[in-house]
C-alpha cells in the first residue's frame, strides 16, 4: 500500500500554485524567473511522486468523493502527462519571459502570474482526467478553460493577442454552454450524471435513447471545440497564432489531450449506438481533410502548427472511432513530445528572427542544434519511422485496418502525403535556404537540456515503444 | 557481423555530424562495411536454407515485434551490392564545397538504411530502415542537386512517402491476415503461416495489390515512374548511384521476400496486370528513353526501363526467372551506379550533359570512355557481363512458364515483347555512347582531363564485379537458390491444394535442375486439369 493517494497529487499542485502566487504578491523584489524554477522543481517532485501511486479505480457504486473521481491507470498516466507538459511549458515560458516583460510597461512585469497560472491549469487537467461524473468533468474543464482565458491574452498590449483572447473567450463560453445543455439532456433522459450509471441507464429499455443521444451530440460539440475537430476548429488558427507561444504549445498539447481523455470516457456509454460511430467517422474525415489541406499554403510556422494540430486531431479521431484507447494514448504521447519540441525551438528562434517559415532560413548553419531539434520534430510530426510520430500513426492505422475502416485509411494515407509536404517545408527552409544573418542563436542550459531530452525521447519511443505500452496494459 | 554491416555506416554518419572528418570517416566506414560483407559471403553456408548470422532483440512481446537481423542468400546478395555501391559512391563523391559533413552523413544514412532493410528479418524494421533514406534524399537533392533540384526533390519525397504509406497499409494487412495466434512481424513466422495455408486467398489478393502498388511506386513501376528520371537527373552523382543502384532494389527485394513467397494466390491473380505494367516499363519507357536529349535523363529513364525485366522475372514466379531477377538486380545496381558515377564526373568537368554539346570525349578522356562503354554494354546485356546472365535466365524462365500450360499464352507474348527491350536499350545506350564519346571533339572540351588514377579504382571495382559474376554466375546462383527453394517447394504443395487457382496464370517451372522437371511439371498439370 503506497503512502501517497491519488487525490493528494492535485492538492499538492494547487498548494504549489498558491505558494507561487503568494510569493509573487509579497516578495516583489526578486527575479520572477526564480518563481518559475521553483514551480518546475515542485512539479518535478509531484511528477516523481505519481510513480509511487498505485492505480485504484473508483469502486463500483461508490458514494461521495469516489462517485466522481477515479484513480485508474489511465488517469494516473494522464496526470503524469499533464505534469510533464506543464514542466516543459514552464521551461519554454522562461525563454519567453523577455517578450512578456517587454509587453508590460513600468515596474510590474506580470511574470509572476505568467508562471503561476499554468500550475492551476495543470491541476485542472489532472482533475479532468480523473473525472467520471459529468458535473465534475464540467467543473474541472472550467478550471482549465478559465486559466487559459488569462494565459491566451496575457501579453494584452499586443492587439493580435487581444483578438486571440476575445475569440477564445467567446467561443469557449459558447462551447461550455453546449456542454451544460448536453449534460442537462443526458441527465433528463437517464437521471444520472455518473458515467457508470449513465451506461447502465442506457442499457435499460425504458430510457429515452434519442434524448440521451441528443445530449451526447451536444457534449460532442463542446469536446470538438476542445480537441479542435472540424467543424469546431474556426478559432484554432487565430488563437494559436495570437497567443504567447508557450501558451499555444500548452493549448495544443494539454487542452487537446484532456479533451481526448474526456472523449474516450464519455463516449464509452454511447458506443453501442451505431449513429454515434457514423457521426464520429464523418467528423474524423472532415478534420483530416481540412487540417491537412489548410496547412499546405501556410507561411507562418505558428499558424502551420495550428493547422497541423487540427490534422493530428483527425488521426486521433480515427483511433477514437476504432475504440482503440491505447492507440489514442500512444499517439497523444508522441504528439506531446514532437509538438513541444517544435514549439520549444520556435520560442527560441522567433525571438531572434520571427515566426515565419522564411525566418528559419539557414538555421542549419546558424544553430545546428536547434535545426536538428526542429528536424526531428518535423520528421516525427510527418511520420517517418524511428520517431514516436511514426509509431503513433502505425498504431492508429493498425486499428483502422483491423476495423476495416477503408474510407478513413484511404483519406489518412492521402493526408499523410500532404503532411510530408508542409512539414518538409520547414526542413527545406532550415537546410536548403541560405541567410545573410550568420550570428549564433543563444540557447540556455535548461532549454538545451529540455530539447535534448525531447529529441532523445522522440527517437527512443520510435524505436522502443514498450515502456508506454506496458504502462497502458491493463 | 550483420549488425556491424548495418550500423557501421550509420554510426559513421553520426560521428560525421558530431564533427569527425567527413571524407575519411565515410571512406573508412564504407571499406569496413564492404569487408564485413565479404566476410559474410566467405562464411556463408550455401546449402543451408534458413537465415544465417541471426541476432535478435525483443522489442514488444505482445506484438511479436523484435529487432531481428540475419542473411540468407537473397539478402546477402543485396547486402553485397549495397556495400559495393556505397563504397564506389563515396569514393566518387570527392571534395564537396558546401556542407561536406552533411553530404557524407546523408550518403551514409541512405546506405545504412538500405543495408538494414535488406538484413532485417522483422517486417517492421524492414520497412522502417528503408524510410531512413527519405529525408537524406530530400536534402541531398535539395541542397546539392543541379538545376531542376527543387521540383525533383519535392516530387521524389512526396511520391516515396505516399508509396511507403500504401506499403505500410499492405504490411499491416498482411500482419492481420494471419490468425491472431500466429501473428508476428517475423518474416520466418509469416512464411510458416503461409506454408500452412493460413492466409486466405481473399486476403492474399488484397495484400498483393497493395504491396504491388506500394513497392511499385518505390521501384518506379510503369504508371508510377515519373519521379525517378527527374530525381536522378537532379541528384548529385553519388546520391543517384545509391538511389538507382541500391534503394530501388528495396522494392524488388520486398516483392521477392514477401509477395512471391507469402502470397502465391495473390501473385497469380494479378499476374496479367503486372505483365501489362512491366511491358509499359520496357516498351513505353524504353521508347521515351530513346527520345532523351540529355545523358542524365537518359540514364534515369534507362534505369526505370530495366526494372521491367526484373518484374518479368518476379512475375514468372519460377525459380529460374526469380534467380535471374536477383542476378539482374545485382548487375543493374552495379552498372547503373557506374554509369551515374561517370556521368557525374562528366558534369563536374563540362557542366553540361546535353548530347548535342558533347562528343568525341573519348579522345581526351580515354579511361572514362572505356569505363562508360563497358557500363553501357553491361546495361544492354552483352554476354560476359552479369546483366546478360540475369536477362537470359529471366527470358527463359518467363517463356517456359506459359509453355507448361500448353498453349501460346500471355506470358510468351510478354516475353517476346520484352525481348524487344534489348533492341531498344541497345539503340539508346550506343547512341548515348556515340554522342558523348565518339565523333568530332568539340573545341570547348580540348582541355578536359581524364579520371585521375584514384578515381579509376571504384570504376574498376564495379566493372570487375560485373565481369566476375558475368563469367561465373553459377557462384551467385548457388548462393540464392536455396533461399527460394524453401518456399517454392512449400508453395508447390500449397498450390496443388488450392481449388481456386486460375489455370490461365502462373505455372511454376521446375526447380533449378532442369532434369526431371518436365515430367514432374507435366504430372502436376495433369492433376490440376483432372480437377
Amino acid at each position: 500500500v503506497s503512502v501517497i493517494k491519488a487525490p493528494q497529487l492535485e492538492i499538492a499542485v494547487l498548494v504549489l500554485g498558491m505558494v507561487i502566487l503568494m510569493f509573487e504578491a509579497f516578495a516583489a523584489k526578486i527575479d520572477k524567473r526564480i518563481l518559475a524554477f521553483a514551480a518546475i522543481a515542485g512539479l518535478v517532485v509531484i511528477l516523481v511522486a505519481t510513480f509511487f501511486v498505485t492505480p485504484v479505480p473508483a469502486p463500483y457504486q461508490a458514494a461521495g468523493f469516489w462517485n466522481f473521481y477515479t484513480a485508474d491507470r489511465l488517469s494516473i498516466f494522464f496526470k503524469q502527462f499533464a505534469l510533464l507538459t506543464t514542466i516543459l511549458v514552464l521551461i519554454m515560458m522562461i525563454d519567453y519571459a523577455p517578450v512578456v516583460r517587454s509587453s508590460f510597461s513600468g515596474a510590474r512585469d506580470g511574470l509572476g502570474e505568467f508562471f503561476a497560472v499554468p500550475i492551476f491549469t495543470c491541476a485542472g487537467l489532472m482533475y479532468l482526467v480523473s473525472a467520471i461524473d459529468f458535473i465534475f468533468i464540467f467543473v474541472s474543464l472550467e478550471l482549465v478553460t478559465i486559466s487559459f482565458y488569462v494565459l491566451v491574452s496575457f501579453t494584452r498590449r499586443n492587439p493580435v493577442t487581444l483578438e486571440a483572447g476575445v475569440k477564445y473567450l467567446v467561443l469557449s463560453a459558447l462551447s461550455t454552454a453546449f456542454f451544460v445543455y448536453g449534460i442537462a439532456w443526458i441527465f433528463g433522459a437517464t437521471g444520472q450524471t455518473n458515467l457508470q450509471r449513465v451506461t447502465e441507464a442506457l442499457a435499460n429499455a425504458d430510457t429515452n435513447q434519442s434524448a440521451a443521444l441528443l445530449g451526447m451530440v451536444l457534449v460532442l460539440v463542446a469536446l470538438g471545440f476542445k480537441i479542435a475537430a472540424v467543424p469546431f476548429q474556426i478559432w484554432v488558427p487565430d488563437v494559436y497564432q495570437g497567443a504567447p507561444t508557450p501558451v499555444t504549445a500548452y493549448l495544443s498539447v494539454g487542452s487537446k489531450a484532456a479533451g481526448f481523455v474526456v472523449l474516450l470516457r464519455v463516449l464509452r456509454p454511447f458506443l453501442a449506438l451505431p449513429q454515434m460511430q457514423r457521426l464520429l467517422i464523418l467528423i474524423a474525415l472532415l478534420t483530416l481533410i481540412y487540417g491537412n489541406l489548410a496547412a499546405l499554403p501556410q507561411g507562418d510556422l505558428k499558424r502551420l502548427l495550428a493547422y497541423s494540430s487540427i490534422a493530428h486531431a483527425g488521426y486521433l479521431l480515427i483511433g477514437v472511432v476504432c475504440l482503440d484507447g491505447s492507440a489514442v494514448v500512444f499517439y497523444l504521447v508522441a504528439y506531446l513530445l514532437m509538438t513541444l519540441l517544435s514549439f520549444a525551438v520556435l520560442v527560441i528562434v522567433a525571438q531572434q528572427t520571427g515566426e515565419q517559415i522564411s525566418d528559419f532560413d539557414g538555421l542549419g548553419q546558424r544553430s545546428p542544434f536547434l535545426a536538428f531539434a526542429m528536424l526531428i520534430g518535423m520528421v516525427s510530426l510527418a511520420g517517418v519511422p524511428f520517431t514516436a510520430g511514426f509509431l503513433g500513426k502505425f498504431f492508429i492505422f493498425y486499428a483502422a485496418i483491423l476495423q476495416r475502416q477503408i474510407g478513413l485509411v484511404v483519406v489518412g494515407v492521402i493526408t499523410v502525403g500532404c503532411g510530408f509536404y508542409y512539414y518538409l517545408k520547414v526542413i527545406r527552409a532550415m537546410y536548403w535556404q541560405s541567410t545573410a544573418k550568420l550570428d549564433m542563436i543563444p540557447v540556455t542550459g535548461l532549454s538545451r537540456f529540455a530539447i535534448s531530452a525531447l529529441i532523445v525521447a522522440t527517437i527512443w519511443l520510435g524505436v522502443y515503444p514498450q515502456p508506454i505500452l506496458n504502462m497502458l496494459k491493463r | 557481423m550483420v549488425l556491424f554491416v548495418i550500423f557501421c555506416p550509420i554510426i559513421a554518419a553520426i560521428l560525421i555530424i558530431v564533427g569527425a572528418p567527413a571524407r575519411k570517416t565515410a571512406l573508412a566506414a564504407s571499406v569496413l562495411a564492404l569487408a564485413a560483407a565479404l566476410f559474410l559471403l566467405a562464411s556463408f553456408q550455401h546449402l543451408r536454407r534458413d537465415f544465417q548470422h541471426v541476432t535478435s532483440f525483443t522489442i514488444s512481446p505482445e506484438w511479436h515485434l523484435s529487432f531481428t537481423t540475419g542473411v540468407d542468400g537473397l539478402s546477402l546478395a543485396m547486402v553485397l551490392l549495397a556495400t559495393i555501391v556505397t563504397f564506389a559512391a563515396i569514393w566518387f563523391a570527392g571534395k564537396i564545397e558546401k556542407y561536406e559533413n552533411a553530404f557524407y552523413a546523408c550518403l551514409l544514412f541512405i546506405s545504412g538504411g538500405a543495408i538494414g532493410a535488406f538484413a532485417s528479418i522483422d517486417l517492421f524494421f524492414f520497412y522502417a530502415f528503408h524510410e531512413l533514406a527519405l529525408i537524406p534524399t530530400f536534402l541531398l537533392i535539395g541542397i546539392w542537386g543541379s538545376e531542376n533540384r527543387i521540383a525533383a526533390a519535392w516530387k521524389i519525397t512526396i511520391y516515396l512517402a505516399v508509396g511507403s504509406f500504401i506499403l505500410l497499409i499492405g504490411l499491416i494487412l498482411l500482419y492481420q491476415s494471419v490468425p491472431t495466434a500466429s501473428r508476428s512481424f517475423d518474416i520466418r513466422a509469416l512464411e510458416a503461416a503461409a506454408g500452412l495455408g493460413q492466409i486466405s486467398p481473399d486476403a492474399q489478393r488484397h495484400v498483393y495489390l497493395l504491396l504491388l502498388i506500394g513497392f511499385g511506386i518505390l521501384i518506379s513501376l510503369f504508371p508510377f515512374h515519373t519521379w525517378a528520371p527527374e530525381a536522378y537527373a537532379a541528384a548529385p552523382a553519388p546520391a543517384a548511384m545509391l538511389h538507382a543502384g541500391i534503394l530501388k532494389k528495396f522494392g524488388l527485394y520486398g516483392l521477392l521476400r514477401l509477395a512471391v513467397p507469402l502470397l502465391p494466390v495473390g501473385a497469380r491473380h494479378w499476374t496479367n496486370l503486372l505483365l501489362v505494367l512491366l511491358l509499359g516499363n520496357i516498351i513505353y519507357v524504353g521508347l521515351v528513353t530513346i527520345a532523351q536529349k540529355r545523358l542524365d535523363w537518359m540514364l534515369g529513364y534507362s534505369s526505370v526501363m530495366h526494372m521491367g525485366y526484373i518484374f518479368l522475372g518476379i512475375a514468372s514466379a519460377g525459380i529460374l526467372g526469380v534467380t535471374g531477377a536477383v542476378i539482374l538486380m545485382f548487375a543493374h545496381g552495379l552498372s547503373i551506379a557506374l554509369l551515374f558515377g561517370l556521368a557525374g564526373e562528366l558534369r563536374k568537368r563540362t557542366g553540361t550533359l546535353i548530347f548535342d554539346e558533347l562528343g568525341g570525349l573519348a579522345k581526351v578522356m580515354p579511361f572514362a570512355g572505356l569505363a562508360f562503354g563497358l557500363g553501357a554494354f553491361a546495361a544492354i546485356g552483352l554476354p560476359g557481363f552479369a546483366n546478360f546472365a540475369g536477362e537470359i535466365m529471366i527470358f527463359f524462365g518467363a517463356f517456359r512458364n506459359g509453355w507448361e500450360i500448353g498453349s501460346f499464352h500471355i506470358f510468351q507474348v510478354a516475353t517476346v515483347l520484352a525481348l524487344w527491350g534489348v533492341v531498344i536499350s541497345t539503340v539508346y545506350m550506343l547512341r548515348a555512347y556515340r554522342k558523348t564519346f565518339m565523333g568530332a571533339l568539340n573545341e570547348r572540351w580540348n582541355g578536359l582531363v581524364d579520371l585521375r588514377p584514384g578515381l579509376r579504382v571504384p570504376a574498376a571495382l564495379l566493372v570487375g564485379a560485373l565481369l566476375c559474376y558475368g563469367f561465373f554466375p553459377q557462384s551467385f546462383v548457388r548462393m540464392i537458390t536455396p533461399a527460394f527453394r524453401t518456399y517454392l517447394s512449400a508453395n508447390r504443395s500449397h498450390l496443388t491444394d488450392m481449388q481456386t487457382c486460375n489455370h490461365g496464370a502462373v505455372r511454376r517451372p521446375p526447380a533449378v535442375g532442369l532434369d526431371d522437371g518436365n515430367a514432374r511439371q507435366g504430372r502436376g498439370y495433369n492433376e490440376l486439369a483432372r480437377r
